[in-house]
């Protein structure tokens, strides 16, 4: 008997739901098999935590006396875009500090950026916010300069176009002699290193990977306090490649999440530095997936024995848009330490966090078990495999003739 | 009377060359071994506390530079900012010694500053800049 949203939220008000979190759901099915599993499991969390470019934060300070129509702005000395009304800001989390040397001595170091300035709101720390204004009859004022808090702003969530990649790349150089420095991390010259970013068997996406359950108002964990999804990310992906079980063999699905950040923490919205790349935002996020058939508790008992990531050259295959994978790899031999590519054995690093992403499924299995998570059936799910949509590439027109 | 913490970078060859026990031999210095660490495809990396006069000391090491070992002086520390860290693993194939390594069965990346050479090439590597130079 497939199981209702209704079902298992009333379960959750009554105390008597069983969650348990992905990683456990494994064993369970294994032990008990899928049918069994979706009987006696309501609710499967997951988790990952890395970090995720495509994000930013809105937010409204509230108008000063006399009134401006922000025209510039910058948080902390980090440009702010204000072209929506009066006092409305997007702080992206790759913006980088206005005087940040950059690349120029390559490689940058970018230690301070969009994504630390929404930890910094985050944490509670005041923020310098500088305006000018060209000023207009209704909005005179021309500049501004002053300290806000979190607490003083009216609104300030987080709004993130595209994260919670459903896999990824596996990023290695084959350059012979240069290191180079990407937002994949640091990768040494001749295969030194391997990096990956996937929480693999935790993944929110991979353990629902033909969005059978996850869509627009979906909700979810961002940041450490309830949030949404609220589109399909992105650059959202599909119809990729899949192995027997459904999972898309490199980068797929991605969400539009939401949420309030007066509601987050510190501790899982992550200001970051990449080296020679630039500032990003480590974000927490989960989602809680409703057991509802028999193909759902096969899905959630996701290993990542089973899921292949494409190992790519970032020298030159990734930026040149050449070539092919040099191979496909799984997540469990990823976190065993070492990968084979090329017939060579290379140590594999991480820019996604396990360890966060468990606490995170952990935490939303806590928060369901003490009825204070209540699930959310999607009003439009993400389009699937199904839907023939595919990430474009861009093709250039070149503009003729008039030079503006 | 000098002391001066160095770390000593041994290529392949030189590992089970008896540099430090020359040294303190030729040039009259006490030394104490602080960390040792012999990686197994790379050098062999060795920090040291050396002690001696000046002038002896200034000669010792210029001896063992010509005897091809790489010398570097370490002034400071490398330390882990444990509220900073979020065990996302991007230095673990920075550090030279292992020092930054990862528990394979719970993940975690542990810090073992026994082995750390303070070469601060996680420094910038780290995302969070959880890895600080302390003075
Ligand atoms: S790179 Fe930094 S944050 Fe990541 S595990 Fe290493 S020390 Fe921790
Ligand atoms: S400074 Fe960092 S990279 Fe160098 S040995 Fe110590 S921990 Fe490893």
């Amino acid at each position: 008997m497939p199981k209702t949203y209704q079902e298992i939220n009333e379960k959750i008000k009554s105390g008597q739901v069983v969650v348990v979190t992905a990683e456990e759901m494994t064993g369970i099915v294994e032990e008990e098999g899928a049918a069994k599993a979706a009987e006696q499991v309501d609710v499967v969390t997951t988790g990952t935590f890395g970090p995720m470019c495509s994000s930013g934060a809105f937010l409204n300070f509230g108008h000063s006396n006399p009134r401006m129509k922000v025209e510039k702005a910058w948080l902390n000395d980090v440009p702010a875009y204000a072209g929506m009304a009066a006092v409305d800001l997007y702080i992206g989390a790759t913006e980088a500090s206005e005087h940040d040397p950059l690349n120029r001595d390559h490689p940058g170091e970018f230690r301070y950026g969009g994504g630390h300035v929404i930890q910094e709101l985050i944490a509670g720390q005041d923020v310098r916010l500088r305006a000018i204004a060209y000023g207009t009859d209704c909005y005179p004022r021309k500049e501004l300069d002053t300290w806000i808090n979190i607490t003083d702003l009216n609104e300030c969530f987080l709004c993130n176009p595209r994260n919670a990649y459903q896999n990824y790349n596996v990023a290695v150089n084959l350059n012979a002699d240069r290191d180079i420095y990407t937002y994949m991390g640091v990768l040494k010259s001749n295969l030194g290193n391997a990096n990956y970013c996937s929480a693999g068997q935790l993944s929110p996406l991979l353990n629902d990977p033909y969005y059978r359950t996850i869509g627009i108002g979906t909700r979810i964990f961002l940041g450490g306090a309830p949030g949404y999804v609220f589109w399909p990310g992105t650059q959202h992906n599909p119809t990729v490649a899949r192995t027997e079980k459904g999972l898309p063999k490199e980068g797929a699905g991605t969400a539009a999440v939401v949420g309030d950040m007066k509601q987050m923490s510190p501790e899982w919205i992550v200001g970051v530095s990449m080296y020679g790349y630039g500032v990003s935002l480590q974000v927490g996020l989960g989602a809680a997936i409703p057991v509802l058939d028999e193909e759902m508790a096969r899905f959630t008992a996701v290993k990542d024995e089973d899921i292949v990531a494409p190992v790519v050259d970032y020298s030159r295959n990734y930026p040149y848009n050449e070539g092919q994978p040099l191979g496909y790899v799984n997540y469990k031999d990823l976190k065993s330490g070492q990968i084979t590519v090329n017939g060579k054995q290379i140590p594999t690093g991480s820019l996604s966090s396990y360890p966060k992403a468990r606490a995170i499924a952990q935490i939303l299995k806590e928060w369901i078990e003490a009825g204070q998570f209540l699930l959310t059936e999607s009003v439009q799910l993400l389009p699937s495999a199904d839907s023939g949509l595919t990430f474009k590439a861009l093709i250039e027109r070149p503009v003729e003739g008039e030079v503006i | 009377m000098a002391t001066r913490r160095v770390v000593f970078r041994y290529p392949r060859h030189l590992i089970d060359a008896p540099v430090v026990s020359q040294i303190a031999r030729i040039y009259n210095l006490e030394f104490n071994i602080l960390r040792a660490n012999i990686t197994p495809q790379s050098e062999g990396l060795m920090v040291l506390g050396l002690e001696g006069s000046a002038e002896d000391l200034d000669k010792a090491l210029t001896w063992v530079q010509q005897q091809g070992v790489g010398v570097q002086p370490l002034e400071r520390d490398v330390v882990r900012n444990e509220e900073r860290c979020t065990h996302c693993g991007a230095c673990v194939t920075i550090c030279p010694t292992e020092a930054l390594h990862k528990k394979i069965a719970t993940q975690e990346v542990c810090f073992d500053s026994d082995k750390c050479i303070a070469c601060e090439l996680c420094v910038p590597a780290c995302p969070p800049r959880a890895m600080e130079v302390a003075f």
